[in-house]
């Protein structure tokens, strides 16, 4: 089978081996980080749109870093300098950018959903950076990437995610992509993040309120970004959370011997995470962020450089991974 | 004069359902019988087809005054015709607002002067809708509304509504509630459940419905009023519209074909599928059949809300909320409840005619001398919905492209075709 892609909108409908073929891309891409002269040609001449409706700039700046890698240009909109503050809709706002002929659209947004929309509406590659409380796949393609190189495998991997799963797309995007692998997943957190209802999004998936319980046993851990702003409504105290779910040291030892620890950042220390766990061996936090920047070339590479030919780019359009 | 030939007559007032003939003269019904002949009328041959009293559609939205971008009184109401309606009750939400008389008479103005159907304008049961003072109820009733209700939202309160219904009882006019408990439905854009996870779409729970109808039947129990809840959505709603009737209380209720045909897993990232009370739960959904079938729903109604097509093409989560609705009324209700063996003719046929009519203090039959209100339709015609051929203005349904067998074939107002397929 063809493992092409004509957008990455999420990692749900996506198979185990065009999973596996992504992260398999992204190799040669992790080597390269490490050159002196970290510059391609592969997509010299080819312009890569970023459009972040949201803020996000550590996301931004490893895609933008990607595509200057690539030897791509790149078209920047962000938010506050966009005709979007003045009320033009996300449709008009797009079909304006694809007149300038980008050869993809990366784009961030509130909206669940808004990846898709974009995708329905233009003719070029779309890349979903996270949209609203769906999906995040670029995300969990590198958090993969890591767990793989980590512990030489993703199949039946015990991973436990912790935090505000309700509203995070990380861990969405996570659960697709390890569910595909039979991973066994133990979601964790306060009540009010943790609905009953997380347990149907894929097989192999337990709701546990309690940290002690839900670390026993797992091979690797991941916090999640806990937005302030998420205090203020009414729901869990910091002062709550920093007590019933920090990862601290005492904690990460009711894991397996050498779990790893994941946080997809920005991580606010003290609060989701020890700084003690946080610069451990066992935490792969830094890996992470390089690993982003291959994934996000290996991504870039495929749908842009994929679609250099017209011929094949025809061909590919057939085999719609969205 | 105007014969209609041929057709099956079902007038669930008299329980009739039997091959007849319709002869009309002056606007009313001037004979039914077998083998009419009448030299100089113009036949109407509706071989294989239902004769039934008009359908009454008790829920929907004009949106003149106002909202004439997205619908008109004229534009609605003709869709309203070609969707086999001889009545519709628009809401109050415009702009103004319907909450005095002079709105109400000029609903009722332009309608006289441009609409093919009837038109029976619903009044704001508070100034404008806020939910803090009552409007001109009375004053509304005599210019011709049929009902209050400060739909697009709950009545605010349960002080409000005991003002409401206890101010209503003597007028002897129903009390229109759309159920949400604002502060657990606040930010929802679906129901939530398993789906509303998946997609990452804030949900609003079934309870924000159940909670306001809960508080509604014991307002109504405590004043003795006339409660309807307006489109239902979830079992626990209809439960406790189910207890309030065993409870001997005047509470009625309606269901729309959207929330009988479609439920939450059936939600994409399109617009076309956001509607308030959202797509409910496959169990909320099965609650409802069983509802229109056992008698504890009173009507079905559309709640047409027409959304011009830039308001609706945005992301799921920014879009206004609702459907257009009327001209896939008849077909979804064949389509889901005929068809699917769940219920009669002569039952689908009260759930649009005296179901809603006695909610509303209207007559609605098929009898010598009544107003000829009638409408025609196919149980058997394969047809295929294109909104591109819609007169209404708007194009926010997500059955644009649904295949369907039977639907509308002609609407007849005042002894007058004012639609024909
Ligand atoms: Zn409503």
């Amino acid at each position: 089978m063809s493992h092409r892609f004509r957008h990455l909108l999420a990692i749900e409908p996506l198979s185990r081996e065009q999973i596996v073929f992504l992260l398999d891309q992204a190799k040669p891409f992790q080597e390269f980080q490490r050159y002196p002269l970290k510059k391609l040609a592969t997509l010299r001449g080819k312009t890569i749109a970023l459009t972040f409706f949201e803020n996000s700039t550590r996301t931004r700046i490893s895609f933008a870093t990607a595509a200057s890698r690539l030897g791509a240009d790149q078209m920047n909109l962000q938010a506050e300098a966009s005709s979007v503050k003045k009320g033009e809709s996300l449709s008009d706002t797009v079909r304006t950018l694809e007149a300038m002929r980008p050869d993809a659209i990366v784009i961030r947004h509130s909206s669940s959903g808004a990846a898709e929309f974009v995708s329905r509406r233009v003719d070029v590659p779309v890349i979903n950076a996270g949209d609203g409380t769906h999906e995040h796949p670029t995300q969990a393609l590198l958090d993969a990437l890591t767990i793989r190189d980590r512990r030489g495998h993703l199949d039946g991997i015990r991973i436990t995610m912790i935090g505000d799963i309700l509203h995070s797309r990380v861990a969405r995007s996570n659960i697709h992509l390890l569910s595909k692998f039979g991973a066994h997943m133990t979601l964790c957190g306060p009540a009010m993040w943790l609905p009953r209802e997380l347990a149907s999004l894929a097989p192999n998936i337990r709701c546990v309120p309690c940290i002690e319980e839900a670390l026993d046993g797992a091979d690797a851990i991941m916090a999640l970004r806990i937005q302030q702003e998420r205090m203020h409504e009414p729901s869990i105290s910091a002062e709550d959370y920093i007590l019933q779910y920090q990862l601290t040291p005492s904690r990460v030892k009711l894991a397996r011997r050498n779990a790893i620890v994941l946080h997809p950042g920005p991580m606010i220390r003290g609060l989701e995470i020890d700084p003690a766990v946080a610069d451990s061996p066992q935490s792969c936090i830094l890996e992470q962020v390089t690993n982003g920047l291959a994934i996000r070339m290996a991504i870039l590479f495929e749908l842009v450089a994929g679609s250099a030919d017209p011929q094949d780019h025809a061909k590919d359009s057939s085999h719609a991974a969205d | 004069m105007l014969l209609i030939k041929n057709g099956r007559v079902i007038d669930p007032t008299s329980k009739t359902d039997s091959h007849a003939d319709v002869l009309i003269d002056k606007g009313k019904i001037a004979k039914i019988g077998a083998g009419i002949s009448a030299g100089d009328a113009v036949v109407l041959d509706a071989a294989n087809c239902i004769v039934a009293p008009g359908f009454i559609d008790m829920h929907c939205h004009l949106r003149e005054p106002g909202g004439e971008i997205s619908e008109t009184i004229q534009s609605g109401t003709q869709s309203a015709a070609r969707g086999g309606f001889t009545a519709v009750c628009p809401m109050p939400n415009t702009h103004p607002v319907n909450d005095n008389a002079s709105v109400t008479r000029a609903i009722l103005e332009r309608a006289a002067a441009i609409s093919p159907v009837h038109v029976w304008p619903i009044g704001a049961a508070s100034k404008e809708s806020k939910g803090e003072q009552l409007s001109e109820i009375a004053a509304m009733q005599q210019a011709g509304a049929v009902a209050v209700t400060d739909d697009g939202k709950p009545i605010a309160s349960a002080r409000l509504l005991r003002q409401v219904m206890d101010y209503c009882r003597p007028l002897n006019l129903p009390v229109i509630d759309h159920c949400e408990d604002s502060s657990l439905a606040a930010g929802g854009v679906m129901r939530e459940g398993p789906h509303s996870i998946r997609l990452g779409l804030k949900g609003m729970p079934a309870a924000a419905e159940s909670i306001c109808v809960g508080r509604d039947v014991e307002v109504a129990s405590l004043t003795g009023a006339r409660l309807h809840i307006a489109h239902m959505s979830a079992r626990g709603s209809l439960e406790h519209v189910r207890n309030a009737k065993r409870r001997g209380l005047s509470v009625t209720c309606e269901v729309t074909p959207h929330h009988f045909t479609l439920i939450d897993e059936d939600v994409r990232y399109d617009s076309h599928f956001k509607m308030n009370p959202p797509l409910a739960s496959r169990e909320d959904r099965d609650a409802l059949l069983e509802g229109l079938a056992d008698g504890t729903v009173d009507a079905i109604a559309t709640d047409h809300a027409p959304h011009h097509p830039a308001s609706k093409d945005v992301e799921f989560d920014r879009a206004p909320f609702g459907i257009t609705g009327f001209e896939t009324a008849i077909a979804l209700a064949l389509e889901q409840l005929v068809h699917a063996n769940r219920i009669s003719l002569m039952r689908m046929v009260e759930l649009f005619t005296i179901g809603p009519a006695k909610i509303l203090g209207k007559e609605s039959k098929l009898h010598t001398g009544a107003p000829a209100d009638i409408t025609i339709f196919s149980t058997e015609r394969d047809w295929t919905y294109h909104t591109v051929e819609s007169p209404g203005l708007s194009r926010n349904t997500p059955f644009d492209g649904r295949k369907f067998r039977g639907g509308p074939v002609a609407t007849i107002v005042g002894g007058k075709i004012v639609y024909r397929n």
